[in-house]
């Protein structure tokens, strides 16, 4: 049975009480099957957005997507006065919450808009407009409404940078935006009512926050010690069933699924290869061997043909080093090595150390391609990679251990210190 | 013309180049790990720290400086894709 009412007896949308001064005023799309490209939902989503009243006056938290203003102004005006609108605040300003921002400001000219410090130059390439008048706020920020104010937490990357919550403590509500949201469309709003929408949780863990991890944990310092009666997020169900359940799953996701055996004074480092003639892993294992003769270095050696690509990506996400070795193949490396690469942009890379290898026949543009590859990802490459012409020779696999020795020496710092002109550097 | 030596610290890789220099084309070759995003001073993902010689880099752009602002960034850091070497002795490194 549907026991929350979202339109009146005349079939006009109406806000829907979370309780005395805080009503919902969002919108449903249940008919989305694609979101941003990258992720699909079975059943839609929704873009909720919230109202909440002090005695001194009203604000809007987030707002709609374009095109879903309509259920957005309707709710609000059920509840509300544009006239009342004291602040608006945007906890996100990814467009299908900030898409009935424009319509809005112009309703309520006077609202002052909070946004996050990092929001700002966003807002303007948003909303276009040269002369926006807005307060940008960190932790510890916070604006009154008489009897209920709004505290901001500053939790960038939560998914983009200008992400932050804002938290109610008269209500000890957290309106988290993006975080703890999930792509579920269903009526019933709470999660002690709506269809079982776990996966859709952890999906949503899985694809939009997790290469954010580091970001995710310094967000749930801010969040664990909050006393919470309901999450409000900008998707999906509104937790207000043990909220806290939802808070310790994004701890858990954010740690290690299974304990590593790596202690804190070990590196490791990962070798991937593939290999058409058995050359290019004959390199790999030289590098492997080479890698090994460093203390405290835990190196790895994996086939590519030898597994799916979603193991390797947890691998990779909790590696330090990782090296990849591709043969060339019409100018280009191979799938299998491109598959891994174009998989990894779930996970953060920043600053691990990248080395390539590989065996080719007449080009070898396969190396260079992957080397950059890599710094796009945002790895570090310090070490140029190592092509060798068909087989290797003894002499070549002695380079290729000399290779992996380096990898391994400049992962744990120890290679010496280096001074370079300019004009040498390729 | 002016010469100028950048020191990386992570890496521990000095690098003699000529004045009017800009991070971003000694960094990537040398394998640091400043990381780049737009290449363009607008993002703030080549944030950096300088360690030593702060006088020895062109003044910050307006751009920049926004930028630097909205990420909070401290006193003596740069955006690598945009700060240039003028001469003397400079050390980095990510932050």
């Amino acid at each position: 049975m549907n026991s929350v009412i979202l339109h009146n007896p005349e079939g006009q949308p109406q806000a829907v009480a979370l309780s005395e001064r805080v009503h919902w005023i969002g919108a449903l799309d249940p008919n989305l099957r694609t979101f941003d490209i990258i992720l699909k939902t079975a059943n839609g989503t929704s873009y909720n957005a919230y109202i909440v009243r002090g005695s001194d006056g009203v604000a809007i938290i987030d707002t709609v997507k374009e095109g879903f203003g309509n259920d957005f102004f309707a709710r609000l005006e059920s509840v509300a006065d544009y006239a009342e609108i004291k602040v608006i605040v945007l906890n996100h300003l990814e467009p299908d919450h900030t898409g009935a921002l424009p319509e809005l400001m112009r309703r309520a000219p006077q609202a002052q808009l909070f946004i996050s410090q990092k929001a700002q130059s966003m807002l303007k390439g948003l909303l276009k407009q040269e002369q926006l008048s807005f307060t940008p706020v960190l932790t510890g920020d916070s604006v009154s409404l008489g009897d209920r104010s709004l505290q901001f937490l500053h939790t960038p990357y939560l998914h983009w940078p200008d992400t932050q919550c804002t938290y109610v403590p008269e209500e000890s509500m957290l309106f988290s935006g993006d975080v703890f949201g999930c792509h579920f469309c269903d009526n019933r709003l709470y999660n002690d009512q709506v269809g079982d929408f776990r996966f859709s949780f952890e999906y949503y863990y899985a694809h939009i926050m997790r290469p954010f991890k580091e970001y995710v944990v310094r967000a749930l310092e801010l969040i664990e010690p909050l006393p919470l009666t309901l999450i409000a997020p900008t998707h999906g169900p509104i937790l207000r069933d043990r909220p806290q359940r939802y808070v310790q799953r994004y701890r858990q996701l954010s740690s290690s699924a299974l304990h590593s055996e790596i202690s804190a004074q070990q590196k490791t480092l990962l070798i991937f290869y593939i290999s058409s003639y058995g050359n290019t892993k004959r390199m790999a294992e030289a590098i492997y061997q080479g890698a090994m003769q460093v203390e405290d270095v835990r190196v790895s050696l994996y086939d590519l043909e030898g597994s799916e690509v979603g193991p390797f990506v947890d691998l990779i996400e909790e590696a330090d080093g990782l090296v990849f070795g591709t043969p060339t193949i019409n100018g280009d490396a191979v799938k299998p090595i491109w598959d891994l690469l174009s998989s990894l942009t779930v996970i953060n890379l920043k600053s691990k150390l990248g080395g390539v290898f590989g065996s080719y026949g007449w080009t070898g543009e396969g190396v260079r391609l992957v080397e950059d590859r890599l710094r796009g990802l945002k790895l570090r490459v310090p070490i140029p990679g190592l092509r060798v012409k068909l087989i290797p020779t003894d002499d070549e696999i002695i380079e290729c251990k000399a290779f992996g020795l380096e990898l391994a020496q400049e992962l744990m710092g120890l290679r010496e210190a280096k001074v370079i002109n300019f004009a040498d550097l390729a | 013309m002016a010469k100028s030596t950048i020191t990386f610290e992570d890496i521990n890789v000095t690098v003699t180049v000529p004045a009017g220099t800009r991070i971003i084309e000694v960094s990537e070759k040398v394998g640091s790990a400043i990381t780049y995003g737009c290449r363009e001073g607008d993002c703030g993902t080549c944030l950096m720290k300088v360690t030593e010689g702060w006088n020895h880099l062109s003044e910050p752009s307006v751009l920049e400086d926004k930028i630097l602002r909205e990420n909070m960034a401290g006193k003596h850091n740069r955006l690598a894709c945009q700060a240039q070497v003028l001469g003397g002795t400079i050390s980095v490194k990510p932050v």
